[in-house]
């Protein structure tokens, strides 16, 4: 869990922080402002490339991404 | 329940309030504000009006004349009974102007972004746009049904992980502005053309803040990089450089340009168009045409303010477009500064969180060929002037930033 977690975090921060803010796992991502509702799609295709898993459309909601702890919650959950 | 939200703007800050012109627009104006004061007569550095067409006397007399000769409206959305000889004309000399092969006009190019994205694409496609486009790009991708994913500001190596990441998609459409309206500057057009053609993806590019002047003949983003043939589709104003009127337009490939005259639901179910503003934008173009006068003395005039605020020490974005920001990073210095600047009878507005980055408020300065060194002169020693007043010349970002905050 802690390699995914910081997989996550490491790929979060690459794909969207552009200056010095702090993340946590628990850091609110989409209503922080941090990461656009647009752009969760690449967040959404990273895991599944990743991880070899499909995650439904219906499930990949904003609460669902707000935070890396709910993020890899939501990829064990389709990693069996 | 609004009183409280409309409280609520105001306590931060962000209310709008509209600042009441009394002249035609131009380098001179005539303003009215706070409402009821008297009429204050300021240089205008803050119009879209790039090339100083929008009271220019050709364009006011050809307006005129279309008034008299096509009507004051359409009454009718164009395939019904709005479509006349001169829409058909406009869309022709706008393809033959901005170099493509078809054109189809919108009653703004706010409508012309909304409407384009759900006309060619579908739910197996993906739309790849700059993290800093337009608002009205935003609300057209909203309105498709396309996947749609975000690269960072100008980061071509981001945009080809993205092109690699959606390879398998039916198209991929990469979007940006041409000049981004709040920085000035460029979309790197001629390596995002490499990566589409590497891609198998369509371009798009927003040159509502290039078309007329950007390119040694004023043709826009796509002639300053040299990739006039590689720009699948270019949506673009007449509300800014062009006259400065209304309208937008599409213009790119035929087949992309022909979905949108079957599918765009701004072209399918709202009037286009007034025949005098068409008229007046045929003349715009023919102008431009001519010669590349007024977007030479443009450039002039952009590379004298720029240089003079420079010298003085200002903070600037960098670049070479006429929209030149002096960053003052903190949003109450911006509001403040643009105030004196208007106590000096200069027109300056200042943007901040959320129009601009919080930390990153500016007074954004627009040149415009009606300009005459006598107003940027004017101009120039005001900003100076204020800029004494609060110790920010030859001032460093963090220096500005440790006085003020962000």
């Amino acid at each position: 869990m802690e390699e995914m977690l910081e997989n996550v975090k490491e790929y979060v921060i690459d794909e969207y922080v552009e200056d010095d803010t702090e993340i946590t796992y628990d850091t609110p991502l989409i209503t922080g402002g941090i990461v656009d509702s647009f752009s969760m799609v690449s967040l959404k295709r990273f895991l599944e490339n990743k991880y070899e898993i499909s995650i439904p459309d219906d499930k990949a909601t904003p609460e669902a991404f707000d935070s890396i702890n709910k993020i890899c919650a939501l990829v064990k959950e389709y990693m069996g | 329940m609004y009183k409280d939200v409309l409280k609520g703007i105001q306590d931060a800050g962000l209310f709008k309030q509209e600042r009441f012109i009394h002249s035609a627009q131009a380098a001179d104006i005539e303003v009215e504000y706070p409402a009821g004061s008297p009429l204050k007569e300021v240089i205008n550095i803050c119009a879209n009006n790039y090339l100083g067409l929008s009271s220019h006397p050709e364009v006011v007399k050809a307006a005129h004349e279309g008034l008299d000769t096509h009507g004051y409206g359409m009454s009718s959305v164009r395939f019904i009974c709005g479509t006349q000889d001169i829409h058909h004309e406009l869309e022709q000399k706008v393809t033959e102007f901005l170099g493509t092969e078809d054109t189809i006009l919108f009653p703004s190019c706010m409508d012309a972004n909304a409407g384009v994205f759900e006309a060619i694409l579908t739910k197996d496609d993906v739309m790849i746009s700059d993290r800093l486009v337009h608002a009205s790009i935003i609300d057209g991708i909203r309105l498709c049904s396309a996947m749609h994913d975000t690269f960072k500001h100008s980061d071509m190596r981001h945009l080809e992980n993205k092109l690699q990441l959606h390879h398998d998609q039916r198209l991929k459409v990469v979007i940006t502005d041409g000049v981004f309206s709040m920085d000035g500057d460029t979309a790197k057009l001629d390596e995002m053309a490499v990566l589409c053609e590497k891609y198998d993806a369509l371009l798009f590019v927003d040159d509502s803040h290039a078309s007329g002047f950007i390119g040694k003949r004023g043709r826009g983003t796509h002639e300053k990089y040299g990739v006039m043939d590689k720009v699948d589709i270019i949506t673009t104003t007449f509300g800014k450089g062009l006259g400065g009127a209304s309208g937008g337009c599409v213009s790119g490939r035929k087949e992309l340009v022909e979905m949108c005259r079957q599918k765009a639901r701004p072209y399918l179910f709202s009037n286009t168009i007034a025949p005098p503003v068409v008229a007046g934008v045929i003349k715009v173009l023919e102008i431009l045409s001519a010669n590349t006068e007024l977007r030479d003395k443009l450039e002039k005039n952009t590379e004298f303010w720029r240089n003079g605020l420079t010298e003085a020490g200002f903070v600037l974005k960098d670049g070479d477009t006429p929209i030149v920001p002096v960053m003052l990073f903190n949003a109450k210095l911006a509001q403040d500064v643009s105030k004196d600047l208007y106590d000096e009878g200069i027109y300056a507005i200042g943007f901040f969180f959320p129009v601009v980055p919080q930390g990153q408020a500016r007074i954004r300065t627009q040149i415009s060929a009606g300009h005459e060194i006598h107003h940027l002169e004017k101009a120039l020693s005001a900003f100076i002037k204020v800029g004494k007043k609060y110790n920010i010349l030859g001032k460093t970002k963090q220096e500005i930033i440790e006085m003020y905050g962000m």
